[in-house]
């Protein structure tokens, strides 16, 4: 009685919303892929060809996976091999393919104090601003690059602790001007930074060791799973990303005439 | 400094050119917070009344309750309904997270502890005779209820502004619930956040000066309210 009185107050309140709706399509991706203007090319031009309506919800990597696994949004778009895999072999998600990758990069005061400039590898770079204690700001929110900062110390075979590390719990514009504030060192997405790099004194100090490259997967939510999710609108949008022409638009998309994804498809090793 | 300084011209200008993105924006924000605060007058209306003309046990728990409401984080109210809305939660059936409504709700429950506690205080302080007169002339109940609300209009009209300033400037739970989308649930607030985080400071700014300028209107309607609710002559 009370779920009967419930779900007709609740049906008053959704009039006329698209629920259940083959038409709309719920896309969670990283902050990083939204904040870039990426998704507003591309998502434009896969409406217009399949008149599904996408919306988009910016997260954390984290937060998008969980969305994916309570099946709140319809399909997710974001960076962490590792936890992607895991999403897939747990049974939340189905048809996992690659759509293009970007890279991180170190930053940091331009006097450089730890002297990572002269580093090889990029392990090589936090063993060093291990040694010279100079702060390190980490983003500390269970992004995606925050996930893949914890593995490169571990690779580095350095465990950051001690007050010279710090954790912000911030996204990637607001590390980078924490960064910014008290000359310390920190690990970004190429996007972020082109877009904040004229608004800061730090320098780009550091890139392109194959650790930094970022892959970014596109992974439907597992209808077997979620019967009501829009499963066949998920592997339309998949097709679409991984289709010639798309991996044509990523491949040309410039921000202040820099190149920020590579296209997976074609390019996968 | 000068950051600022170009940020708030870059801002002005994005406003007057009618930038179109902007202002759907500036309409979302809008549209979701007077649906919420409506929604929220007639329950506010009578669990006040219910809390300063009944007597029954627990009247003073229930408006201590309502008073702690009023300090309870924005994000709080987001997380508890992001939960309850959730497909695993309780109200996952309905898909109503990530949409309008969710963030409408999210409001809802934001503005009225602010709703019930300034009209009980208005209702403490006016005269309960307003109620008996209206009775003994024989006035039936509703009647006699709303005789009593406009003898406190002012109050509410201040309370009401109060309960809008709140929501329509309010980014955790909308952020939460709604999700951010565009063209759909990015209102002023979460567009805030968003532009800034993007580095966007121009846009930012010019969202804020949006906010800026309807406090002001709030405040000097509640102004221009309260002098006409003067006690002097």
């Amino acid at each position: 009685m009370f779920r009967k009185a419930l779900l007709m107050a609740a049906s008053l309140l959704v009039m006329g919303q698209a629920s259940a709706d083959a038409s709309l399509l719920r896309l969670a991706t990283t902050t990083s892929t939204a904040n870039s203007g990426l998704m507003d090319l591309l998502l434009p031009k896969f409406t217009a060809e399949t008149a599904i309506e996408v919306h988009l919800i910016a997260v954390g990597t984290g937060k998008a996976l969980r969305l994916g696994r309570e099946g709140d949004v319809d399909i997710v778009l974001v960076h962490a091999r590792a936890a992607e895999d895991a999403f897939v072999d747990a049974g939340y998600g189905t048809d996992r393919a690659d759509v293009m990758y970007n890279d991180f990069i170190i930053v940091g005061p331009e006097t450089d104090p730890a002297g990572t400039a002269k580093s090889n590898t990029v392990a090589e770079v936090l063993q060093r601003i291990h040694a010279s204690e100079k702060p390190f700001i980490s983003r500390g929110d269970d992004s995606g690059t925050h996930k893949r900062e914890l593995v490169l110390w571990q690779s580095a075979s350095k465990s950051p602790d001690g007050s010279w590390y710090r954790e912000v719990g911030q996204g990637m514009g607001k590390t980078l001007q924490i960064a910014n504030e008290i000359d310390g060192y920190t690990m970004t997405d190429r996007g972020t930074w082109l877009a904040y790099e004229s608004k800061l004194d730090i320098q780009l100090l550091f890139e392109g060791d194959p650790p930094l490259f970022n892959p970014y997967g596109i992974i439907a939510v597992n209808p077997e799973r979620h019967p009501d999710v829009n499963y066949p609108g998920a592997i339309k949008l998949i097709n679409w990303m991984t289709s010639p022409a798309a991996q044509k638009m990523i491949g040309e998309f410039k921000i202040k005439g820099q190149q920020l994804f590579v296209p997976s498809v074609g390019n996968a090793s | 400094m000068d950051v600022l300084l170009t940020s708030t011209a870059e801002a002005f200008r994005l406003l007057f050119s009618g930038n179109p993105e902007i202002w759907e924006i500036v309409g979302i924000s809008f549209r979701v917070s007077s649906m919420a605060i409506l929604a929220a007058v007639p329950p506010a209306l009578v669990i006040a009344f219910t809390l300063a003309y009944g007597s029954f046990p627990g009247r003073r728990f229930l408006i201590s309750l309502f008073n702690t409401f009023l300090s309870v984080p924005a994000v709080v109210i987001g997380l508890t309904l992001f939960i309850i809305l959730s497909r695993q939660g309780p109200m996952g059936d309905f898909k109503l997270l990530f949409t309008q409504t969710a963030m409408g709700l999210g409001q809802f429950f934001l503005c009225l502890p602010i709703l019930v506690c300034m009209a009980h205080v208005s209702l403490q302080a006016a005269d309960r005779a307003a109620w008996e007169t209206a009775r003994t002339l024989g006035a039936n109940r509703l009647r006699a209820f709303f005789t009593v609300l406009y003898e406190i209009r002012f109050g509410l009209m201040a309370a009401l502004l109060a309960g809008y300033g709140r929501i329509i400037s309010e980014v955790g739970a909308s952020m939460m619930l709604g999700g951010n989308i565009a063209h759909y649930t990015r209102n002023i607030p979460t567009a805030i956040a968003l532009e800034t985080s993007k580095g966007a400071f121009a846009e930012g700014i010019a969202l804020g000066i949006v906010l800026l300028f309807l406090a002001f209107v709030l405040n000097s309607l509640l102004q221009y309210v309260q002098g006409k609710g003067s006690i002097n002559p």
